[in-house]
């Protein structure tokens, strides 16, 4: 019984043992600081972009919960943020940026259980709801929040006391790298645990995975409240970094572009959202620069033909790219041995 | 007060047009269709640009409306939608809010970004007086035309023979299917009716909404909730839904104007809480 825990335990330790090419991955975002000095700008986006993803992935992707309302807490984090750098109660960006993050786990934990009712339609209207009675609210109190002018007079201190957020955006792309990069360690050990795995469970069959004895409702919760707090922690760094915060952090748009992001990646694997969020980013930039007003356009072309193509079927191109790299990378490293007969992980 | 209850009866009435459509698409084929709203703009351009520029009158505007609207709608509907009913509801919401921000882009690139009016006959503009309460005679006419309209789907839906397919193919497809019910060219039917109706609501609603490329955005939310309370089981559940709809948020921007709308998310997400289902739906159906 025990020797079968130990096997157990020793496989998943195994399974969540870094791939060269995760490790190449990451040396090649962090070589991007010296690899595009000119891009710093949207090179910062594109992490907190990738960061609120990853996000949406926790809870769309590992527990199956539709949601078009994280922009709810991406926005009141990054109020919160600037309002308690812009009043000085929190001079120090690092503390601020977890004190969001907790304030929106916070609103994720109460919301939570509002949406853990009723259908996909109820899920979607109560998420969306959210959002935009908070939009609703920042508009209202406008004494506090500045209302359609946005937040003005945010001034963010050095973080650490050492680094300030430079004209050019040098340390403010190192800061989100290096918060996107903690981040997704934390997501990574959440998604290999245990836990992760039961939630797996859950998306694939909520019945029976009840039936072998996990918590279902409190497991969802938990996962809802930790991606609330990492889409405030997106929410606070693109407060912190461009010393700004407007009404649009509620808008809709963010949250249909966040799934439109995660479905360029692809749901259910980490890196999805961060593939996904660099990919958007610079298809935007590109379409941008060729029509400028009407980008939306074509981004609405894309997600049409994303589906009518069908994801399965892209996910079908990109796993059969996985394979290729992942031969490739059993070259190099030993491969990992099943789990007695039926170890693989269920899909 | 009495005036606010007669705009927000009208308002009402105006949303239930434009949503009814989407609540028998949602009953019968279990699909969310964010995109509804664009079928409503789609009317209101169609009768801006027969009346404005051709001078069409506005009363055979409306019917124009209608059909082009229901045309684009059985389109769309036999070519694109039918690829997608049977996928998840993320793969619908996806593409369909796609579809969404191509319309706006498209509106935007063809007929500018700024609001658009509607040219309403002399007769129609300024309102009247009875026992004290002003009485705006487009608003009137609107009640009119909606609530005839509400009548007349009503004994369509509850006396005809279409109407007993269709009620039976939203109860249960499988057994419609079974009967030899044609649910797929009911559907179809349905669908590009419905959307007909949407572009009609959204030509009688450019006076009162505001016709600009952002209206599927802006009023998704609207429909979705008239939907959504509503439940999608009957007519008369949306009708509700949606007259307590326009009376709250009109009475709501009156007494409360800064908090918006504010108070129409606040009460859709507690009676959501209170009855997932649908304000009035009925009792356990299972899906």
């Amino acid at each position: 019984m025990s020797a079968r825990a130990d096997e157990v335990a020793r496989y998943l330790k195994r399974r969540a043992r870094w791939s060269p090419l995760e490790i190449a991955f990451w040396i090649f975002a962090f070589a991007t600081i010296w690899l595009f000095p000119g891009k710093y700008l949207i090179l910062k986006d594109t992490a907190i972009l990738a960061l609120f993803a990853l996000s949406l992935d926790l809870i769309l992707g590992y527990a199956g919960i539709i949601s078009l309302g994280q922009a709810a807490f991406f926005g009141l984090a990054g109020y919160f943020s600037g309002l308690v750098a812009k009043y000085g109660f929190i001079d120090e960006p690092v503390i601020a940026l977890v004190c969001s993050g907790v304030v929106a786990a916070g609103l994720g934990f109460v919301t939570s259980f509002l949406v853990l009712r009723g259908s996909d339609l109820t899920r979607l209207m109560v998420t969306l709801g959210v959002s935009l009675m908070l939009g609703e609210l920042a508009n209202r109190y406008s004494n506090i929040t500045g209302g359609a002018d946005g937040l003005q007079g945010v001034e963010i201190a050095p973080v650490l006391g050492l680094f300030r957020f430079d004209l050019f955006g040098h340390n403010g792309y190192v800061y989100c790298l290096i918060v996107l990069f903690i981040c997704f360690v934390i997501a990574r050990r959440i998604i290999y645990s245990p836990f992760g795995l039961s939630l797996r469970s859950i998306k694939g069959n909520n019945l029976r995975a009840a039936a072998i004895g996990i918590p279902v409702k409190w497991r969802l919760v938990a996962i809802y409240t930790v991606a609330a707090g990492f889409a405030g922690i997106a929410g606070a760094l693109l407060t912190q970094t461009t010393a700004f915060c407007s009404l649009d952090v509620f808008s809709f748009e963010r949250s249909a572009d966040l799934l439109l992001v995660l479905i360029i990646g692809g749901t259910g694997y980490l890196y999805g959202g961060l593939i996904g969020a660099v990919i958007y980013k610079f298809l935007q930039d590109w379409i941008a620069n060729l029509t400028p007003q009407y980008w939306q356009f074509w981004i609405g072309l894309v997600l049409v033909v994303i589906v009518l193509i069908g994801r399965e079927r892209m996910a079908g191109w990109i796993g059969a790219v996985r394979t290729f790299f992942n031969r490739l990378g059993a070259r190099f490293a030993p491969r990992l041995p099943a789990l007695g007969g039926a170890g693989s992980e269920g899909h | 007060m009495l005036t606010i209850l007669y705009d927000g009866i009208a308002y009402g009435m105006l949303l239930f047009v434009l949503a009814c459509g989407l609540s028998v698409t949602l009953g019968l084929m279990n699909f969310i269709n964010l995109a509804h709203g664009a079928f409503a703009m789609a009317g209101g351009y169609c009768t801006v640009i027969v009346v404005n520029r051709f001078g069409v009158p506005f009363a055979l505007g409306l019917p124009i409306a209608f059909l082009v609207t229901a045309l684009l709608g059985g389109i769309f509907e036999r070519t694109l939608y039918v690829h997608v009913y049977a996928r998840s509801h993320l793969d619908q919401v996806l593409f369909t809010i796609g579809l969404v921000f191509m319309a706006v882009a498209a509106v935007d690139y063809t007929m500018g970004s700024s609001q658009q009016f509607v040219q309403i006959p002399e007769a129609l503009q300024g309102q009247f007086e009875v026992a004290g309460v002003g009485i705006g005679k487009y608003r009137l006419l609107i009640i009119v035309i909606c609530g005839l309209l509400t009548v007349a789907l009503q004994l369509i839906l509850a006396k005809t023979r279409f109407g007993s397919r269709l009620r039976a193919a939203v109860d249960d497809q499988r057994v419609a299917r079974g009967l030899g019910i044609n649910v797929g060219a009911v559907f179809g039917i349905t669908f590009a009716f419905g959307s007909g109706l949407a572009g009609l609501g959204g030509a009688l609603g450019a006076e009162i909404l505001g016709l600009d490329p952002t209206f599927p955005l802006k009023y998704m939310i609207y429909f979705l909730i008239v939907v959504t309370v509503g439940g999608t089981s009957s007519i008369t559940g949306p009708f509700f839904a949606s007259i307590l709809l326009g009376i709250g948020d009109v009475a709501g921007k009156y007494y409360v104007p800064k908090l918006g709308a504010f108070v129409i998310y606040a009460i859709m997400i507690i009676v959501l809480i209170w009855r997932p289902q649908g304000l009035f739906a009925r009792g356990a159906v299972s899906r």
